[in-house]
Order: C-alpha cells, then structure tokens, then sequence
C-alpha cells in the first residue's frame, strides 16, 4: 500500500482502450464495476469527440461477485455484436476482474462461437503494466492477431509496394498533440518521397491490417505506444523501424537521414538510383523551420545559461531536453521521466546534457526537486505546470498527463520542422513571462493596480452591513461578487432598508431580477 | 390526453454511465473542513478522482489514495499495518480530526476488514476513523455521500446527553451552524420551536444557512446537520430528534438514523425548486404542529421572478439519463416549469424514501395536465439513445460521456453533474436551476440556423 495523491501513466485498461477506440469499427467491453468508464468521459471531453466512444461495461456488480459473471460478458459480447457490428469486440480486464480471476479467455471463445465480429482477450495484467505498456502490448497483440490469421489464411501480401513507403505505428487516442504530429509526420515523409502505407492504431480498418508488411519501414514516433509491434514486425517479416523522435532540429535531421539510409538498400534496385536527402534537409532547416535562426538571434542569447527542469514521458522530456541543451543553448539542471520502464534508454539519451537524471512515478519527488532547484522555467506535464504555480515558476506544457487544454483546436504538432517552430515559441513564450513577472516584481507592479479596484456604489455610507452579513459575499465566488454585493445594496435602497442582515442579502437574492 | 394514476416503473439493464461513488470525496472533504478522506483502492480510482476532479486535485485536497499494490491484493502484506502506516502519515502531515475511509471494489473482492481494523487503529493514532463503502459494486455517484453519512451518522452524540450536560456547548454549536442567527433575532423570537429538528445531507454552507433561515421564518430552529461543518460539531442524535433529508440520495442514512439512532424522519419532498421548497417546509411545519406563514405568497413572488426563464422552457421537452438521482426532484420542477418530461433515468429509486416527492410529482403533472412520466430505473444507456432518437427531445441532461455525441446529433444536452455542484435547494435557487437548464436551450438562439448546421455530424448510428 502506498499514499499518492496523483499519477503520471493510468491504470493497465485505459492503454488498451486508446488502442481499441483509435482503430475503426472496434468495441471494447470493460469487465468492470459501474463508474470505471471514465475513458468515455475524457475521450468525448478532452478530444470533444463527437462520436459516441466506442466502450461499454459489462457491469460487475454483486451478483456476479457472488455467482460469477456466467452468461453475462458473453451476452454483452453478443449484444454489442449485433447493435454495431463491430470488426472486433476486445474484451478488457480491469484491477476489479485481475482479482476475481474468472476466466474471461473462456468467455472470449464462446462468445466467438456466435458472434460475426472477432473478439479478442486483452492480455494485460494491472498489477503488472500501465497504461503506456498496455497499449503498446495490446497494439503489439492486435497487430499479431490479424498478422497471423492472413498468414494462415494465405492472404497475406508482403510484397513491397513500387514507391517506397512506411507505416506510422502509435499515433492513438487520447495522445498528447498525436493528430497534429500524425499530419506533420506525414508530410515529412511525403516530402522525402515516401508514401503512407498506414497508420496505426488512429482511424484504421483492421481488415487492413494484413497490408502491413508491405511498407519498406515502420517509424515509431514515441517510445511509449509502437515499439512492441514494430518489434514483431521486424522479427516476423524482416520489417526495419525508426525509433528516433523527429522532436527539434538535428533529431529530425537525424531521422531524415536514417530514412535515406533505409530506402537505400532497396532503392538501388527497385529505383534504380541512389536517394540524398542532404539539400532538403538543409533547405527546411534554413526556410521551413525558424528554429535554427531563432537560436542565433539575439532573443535566444538573452536565454543563453538560464535554468531549466524538464519532466514528463521518455519520448518528450528527453527530446525536449536535447533541444534545450544543443540547441538553445539553456541549462538543464534535472531532467526526468515517469517512464520507469524505459528508464535505462532515457538515461542514455540525456547523459552528458543535464546535471541530474530523475526517474520516477512519485509526482512529489518531482515537485521537491523543482522547489529545490529553483529553475527559471520547467517543462513539463499538467502536474508540473501545477508545481510551478505554486512555487511561482513558468511551465511549458511538453507531455502528457493532459488537460483539455492540451487539445488545441489550431495546428500544434511537436514533431518535424513546423514542431520546430511551435516547440521555439513554445520555450520562448515561457521564459519571457517568467521574465515579465519578474520585473513587475521590481518595479511594483502594473501602474493600473490603483484603478482596477471599483466602487461599488455611490452613496454606500447609508447603508450599514451587518458583520454576518458582511460575511455572506465572501462566500460567493470573487468575480460575481461586486455584482451581488451592489444588487443587494439596491434592493436595500428600494425597500428603504438601512442595515444589511443576513435576510435580506437572501430576500435580494430570490428578488433579484435579471 | 390520459393520465395515469401513478408513475409507471421500468427497470433495464443497469449497463450506463455514471461517476464512481468515490466522488463524494471532492465534496465532502470542502465541506467537513477537519476531516481527511483515505480511499483505499488501486491505481483505477485514483485515475478517476484525477481525472474526474479536474483543477480540485491541484489544490492540497484533503483527500488521498491508499493504493493497493499486487503485495496487498495476495494477502502477502499485513492491512493493518499498511494502513497504520498511512494513516501515521495523514496524521503528522495535516492532523485531521476524523479520517474517512473510502472502501472500494477492490477492498470488497479481497474482503478486506476495514470495519474492524478501524477501532484497532483509532485506539492506537487517536483519530476517529469512520469507514464508508462507497463503492461501484454496489452503488452509484451521490450515493456515495449516502454512505458516508450513514456511517458518520454512528458517531454523532447521544441527543439527551447534549441537552443536559453541554447546553451551553449545544447553544454555541447551533451558532455557528446558524450562521444567519443575529442575536437580535434570536432574543426576539424566543419562543422558537423544533430545536430537535436535524437535517441531514452535505450543502454548501451559504445554502444551509439560507434554509436555516428559511425555517427561521417559520419559527422552526434546527439543532444540527448531518454533516457538520466540522467533525467535533455532528449534531445529537436520539428518540426524540426529528430528521429531515434534503438530497433524494439519501436512503441509507434515512435508514440508519430511524433504525440505529431511534430519530424520526419527516418524508417529504425535497426543497429543489420554489414548489420542492415549499412542500417540504409545509411538511416539516405539520409535525411540529406550526400554521406555515407567507409561504404560497413566497412562492407565487418566486414564479414571477423566474418567468423569464420559464418562457424558455415552457413547451419543450427534455428527457433524463440519469446518472445521480436528483432526477425526480428535478423533473418534477421542470414539469410545474411547463416542460414535458419524456423519460427520467434513475439509477437507483427508493420509493419509501422518495414516496412524498413522488406524490408531489404525481400532482404536479396533473396540476399542469401532462401525462406521468416513465421512471427507468438502472437504466441502458444504448436504448435511451435509440429511444432520444425517436422522440427528439430539446433537452437531454445526461453525463458527459454522452453529452458531446449527443450535441453533434443535434440534441442540445446539459450535464448532468453540474446539478450535483452547483446550488440547487431552496427558493432562492430556483433561478440557478433554470439557468443550468436553458444555458443550452440560449445558446442555440445565438447561432444562426445555417452555422449550426456545420456542426451536425452526418452519420447515421
């Protein structure tokens, strides 16, 4: 047992529900008690989706705790079939079914007995994994499952198409800014010359699936969601992937480069030439992304030395923090991930670029730090942007955990040259407040101070307010609360009341008019 | 048009959304100011009051997870000593007075005994440790609050040792709940009555005391409220302790108070909405035996000031999912607005506690000649989208998960939660209710038909 207050990655199921609910026409059945589909609810409010999501429960409630679920998954299997026929039902263990250890494997094969869609078991453990393995193993698991059935089928297609091409594997629902990054990574590879083959999970027909093999490669542009499946790909159809984050300048150029490398051993013979991506590398680091520029400027100088504390998942924080260090010129005194799993690669990525590496799940060895630290600004997830109001620090929003407000309804992507662009305002924007807040500190504040406080009435000295009553207002939200204190002092007016009680603060509230 | 004598009953599959019970710890922690709530669950409810309490968890809440590691859940740890351990904890770090222990699913299916590790633990930290199974096994969103309270409902004093031994203490506690007790006023009407009268369910203050004072009018002062603003101020409770709820949720603390504690509950209405309000005054002032004064010119001042809301909403229909049980109080005040009611969604309906709204449902419908409304009890989600396709309401108040799919088919919603949070009893906040409810119904004036169009989503489901 362990006291927390707050989590970076959800529990196991929610990862399984990102991946179920971003591919096309698939149904989740959470085995669970009533109130645990809340995915539903961060789903249609987070992304304001407007389609219903895709997860139902099959509730636990008493009964099946005394007697077992019985027919009751397998009818709910057989109910949603033929509500919506579904591609495929994924049926979803919670913490409540890993210790009722009813054998859901059983259900899942009489349910496909009659069922038209394909159901599967999700088969992941919450004691074991979080949210960001389990959709990564569920991804890994659905991929295989449908791979596996055309091989056996004979319906697999793995010649390679004509054009080079790739696949994008991990772009997912709720993922922090993913459809901007899905729509920026494509047009980084189209540029290159390289057609989409598809994109998983976000938006794909499962029929499709078996496709798959035919892209020269796969790239798997966060660590957290992909990898497994990418793995597989690449042990089972000899299928290579990129695992490097185009995030900032010289990562893309990384990427890019690596790209050439791996269309090179095919292109030779399908292409008959040789690709160079060096011009076009050179030219979007030049005139598409100001990122280069920006730090040369003089803007960028005056950031040169300052302090910076980065956290959040693996893939962000230690792009993030190579952008700050190589590229910016700004010191990292701490840089950390919740990603414990992926602690040893992390730490391998920011060795040499920060003075401390922090790994770990505890939100307030996080926040100890930072107050320790003291650094001019922190990027971070929604937890840190927290941390740093508290302690009066700016922060940059650069992960997940997410906010609604991490769901711009304008273009954001992170990745590739125009995440370039967004990532430099992004840093700049946040250390200039910083800098802004600071002088006003020094110089006393906005000179508008005096006349923001207003009167609330003109000849307020006829009227008294009780002490209780006086009270009242304070308990009513600030910014209504000049408008309620003038109404009931009006309403005294009218009624020729001089002393303000507690009732008739009530009497000019049911009387008030619009 | 016929109408039915009494409202017809339907029970569905009970496959709909709801919040976790757990929730009542976001409020309950505001209200009960020297408690800590400890919910002793795994990572799932911990990612839900997350997620579902929003900007609160940013704010040093009150409240914290015991999470259950696999170490638990195998028995291979001893739950006593976890617990003490925390709790150790809470206490050196905020030193509550009372510490509420949320149990939860999970707790249920190992069966772990916090009822009996409390009082073991309550001796050893010197903490009162009231323990509540709010959980989703068995329960739904406001029930949670239920819970709490009936087990907070053991701890409160002896009613008849309050009045004999702490009269002076008894006087000041009265005080301080009744904020709105000018000395003046007390002085004046010494001749209140009802002192035995203890209400019971959580309201923001500013609400408690405009009902306080609403009873005030009516000669009628309370002794307590269940919950107190703080722990060491829990009302006494007795034989002689009349009790009255003001949440429709409320059942099991109905219970425990008449069982348990020997009180005597008023069943009435529930004092949502100027009618609600009224009703249930009128019924507490019959069992003191008090001629209730001014209250149907109250009422009558309080429909014209909301008329221009109700010209809103007259003549439109809404239709609820169901998802925290002010549903029939809330129906019922909609209806006497003009509004038809097409389908109230319940999760779960106590039909003893709930009889006098029921009636009072049952007479508004017939006072404003509508037919009684279906009451779905547990209601399935995916039919009542099925059946709102058919029927085409205005208004749909329903929970989040649907409200946005809902809006994108051109069925304007309202969230249901927002009910539960904001201030809702009482006539004064009659205006509030309405506010809620026609922010929809306003919104859509201001677009114009044709923009609104772009936003509908052409699939058929």
């Amino acid at each position: 047992m362990k006291l927390a207050h707050r989590m970076y990655a959800g529990p196991a199921h929610i990862g399984t529900l990102r991946v179920a609910s971003s591919f096309r026409n698939v149904h989740a059945i959470m085995h669970a008690p009533l109130g645990d589909d809340h995915f539903n609810v961060m789903r249609s409010m987070s992304e304001r989706e407007r389609d219903f999501t895709p997860v139902t429960a099959s509730v636990v409630d008493r009964h099946v705790l005394a007697r077992g679920s019985r027919d009751k998954v397998v009818s709910n299997i057989s109910r949603k079939d033929e509500e919506q026929r579904p591609d495929l039902i994924v049926l979803t263990p919670t913490c409540t079914s890993s210790i009722l250890q009813e054998d859901l494997q059983n259900f899942v094969d009489r349910a496909s007995l009659y069922s038209e869609s394909d159901v599967i078991l999700a088969d992941v453990n919450h004691y074991r994994v979080n949210e960001l393995q389990a959709s990564d193993k569920t991804l890994e698991q659905i991929v295989r499952h449908y791979l596996d059935r055309a091989r056996e089928e004979g319906s697999s297609n793995q010649s390679l198409t004509d054009a080079p091409s790739a696949n994008i594997i991990g772009i997912s629902t709720p993922g922090f800014h993913n459809q901007h990054d899905c729509r920026e990574l494509k047009r980084l590879l189209r540029e290159s010359g390289v057609s989409i083959n598809q994109i998983i999970p976000e938006g794909e027909f499962l029929r499709n699936l078996k496709d798959l093999p035919r892209a020269w490669f796969n790239t798997v542009p966060y660590r957290e969601m992909g990898l497994m499946a990418a793995t597989f790909l690449e042990k089972e159809y000899g299928m290579p992937h990129l695992s490097t984050t185009p995030i900032g300048i010289s990562n893309t150029a990384d990427f890019i480069v690596q790209i050439e490398k791996l269309l090179n051993l095919w292109a030779p013979v399908l292409l008959r030439k040789k690709l160079n991506y060096d011009l076009y590398v050179e030219n979007q680091t030049k005139f598409v992304s100001q990122a280069a520029w920006f730090s040369k400027s003089i803007d960028c100088q005056n950031l040169a030395g300052k302090e910076a504390a980065v956290s959040g998942d693996a893939t962000h924080a230690a792009s993030i923090t190579k952008i700050l260090v190589g590229e910016m010129g700004i010191r990292v005194s701490c840089s950390g991930t919740y990603c414990k799993h992926d602690a040893e690669r992390f730490n391998e990525q920011v060795r040499g670029l920060c003075d401390e590496v922090i790994i770990t799940e505890d939100h307030t060895e996080v926040g100890d730090t930072i107050a320790r630290i003291e650094p001019s600004v922190i990027f971070g997830t929604q937890m840190e942007r927290h941390i740093g109001k508290r302690i009066d620090i700016p922060c940059g929003v650069i992960s997940s955990p997410v906010h609604i407000q991490n769901f711009p309804l304008g273009y954001r992507p992170f990745l590739g040259y125009e995440g370039t662009n967004q990532i430099s305002d992004l840093i700049y924007n946040s250390f200039n407040l910083g800098m802004e807040d600071h002088s006003l500190d020094v110089f006393g504040g906005h000179d508008t101070k005096g006349i923001s406080t207003k009167s609330l009435s003109t000849d307020k000295k006829n009227i008294d307010w009780a002490p209780e009553a006086e009270s009242e207002p304070k308990r009513i939200p600030g910014f209504v609360r000049g408008k309620i204190k003038r109404n009931t002092e009006i309403f005294a007016k009218q009624n020729n009341i001089s002393e303000i009680t507690v009732d008739v603060t009530y009497a000019a509230k049911e009387r008030s008019s619009p | 048009m016929k109408t039915p004598e009494t409202p017809a009953f339907e029970c569905e599959t009970g496959n709909y959304h709801t919040f976790c019970p757990i929730s009542c710890v976001a409020w309950l922690y505001q209200k009960i100011e020297d408690s800590f709530s400890l919910v002793v669950g795994t990572k799932t409810c911990g990612y839900f009051l997350q997620n579902a309490l929003g900007v609160m968890i940013f704010a040093e809440p009150r409240y914290a997870m015991a999470e259950l590691e696999e170490g638990d859940i195998s028995a291979q740890s001893n739950d006593q000593k976890e617990l003490e351990k925390i709790c150790l904890q809470i206490r050196d770090d905020r030193n509550p007075s009372v510490i509420i222990w949320i149990g939860t699913c999970t707790t249920e299916i190992i069966k772990m005994d916090l009822e009996g590790i409390a009082p073991k633990l309550e001796r050893q930290i010197g903490i009162p440790i009231v323990v509540a199974r709010a959980n989703g096994l068995d329960y739904a969103f406001t029930q949670g609050e239920d819970t709490v309270l009936a087990a907070m409902a053991h701890r409160c004093p002896e009613y008849k040792w309050c009045e004999t031994n702490s009269k002076r203490q008894d006087q000041s506690g009265r005080i301080r709940v009744n904020t709105t007790s000018n000395n003046k006023i007390t002085s004046q009407k010494s001749e209140l009555t009802g002192s035995n009268l203890v209400l019971f369910g959580s309201l923001p203050s500013s609400v408690a005391s405009q009902l306080n004072s609403e009873l005030k009018r009516q000669s009628i002062l309370i002794s307590g409220w269940l919950p107190s603003q703080k722990y060491d101020e829990l009302p006494g409770l007795g034989g002689d302790v009349y009790v009255c709820g003001v949440n429709p949720f409320l059942s099991r603390t109905a219970t425990t108070l008449m069982r348990r504690r020997k009180c005597q509950l008023i069943g009435a209405p529930f004092p949502i909405g100027p009618d609600g309000t009224r009703a249930w005054i009128e019924k507490i002032c019959s069992v003191f035996n008090i001629k209730p004064d001014g209250l149907e010119e109250k009422e009558n001042r309080i429909w014209k000031n909301i008329e221009d809301y109700i010209r809103v909403v007259t003549g439109k229909s809404v239709f609820f999912m169901g998802d925290n049980l002010l549903e029939i109080s809330l129906a019922r005040f909609l209806i006497r607005c003009g509004m038809i009611v097409y389908e109230i969604g319940i999760p779960y309906m106590d039909r003893r506690y709930q009889a006098a709204e029921l009636l009072l449902l049952q007479h508004t419908c017939i006072k404003m000649k509508t037919p009684v409304p279906r009451i779905v009890e547990k209601p399935d989600n995916y039919g009542q989208v099925q059946r709102m396709h058919e029927l085409k309401p205005h208004l749909a108040i329903t929970g989040m998960a649907h409200a946005n799919p809902l809006e994108a088919r051109n069925i304007d919603t309202k969230w249901s939660v927002e009910f539960t949070f904001a201030q809702i009893h009482g006539s004064g906040n009659a205006r509030d209710i309405l506010e809620l409810v026609t922010r929809p119904l306003r919104c859509k004036g201001g677009l114009t038909s044709g923009s609104r169009s772009l936003s509908k989503q052409t699939t058929i489901i």
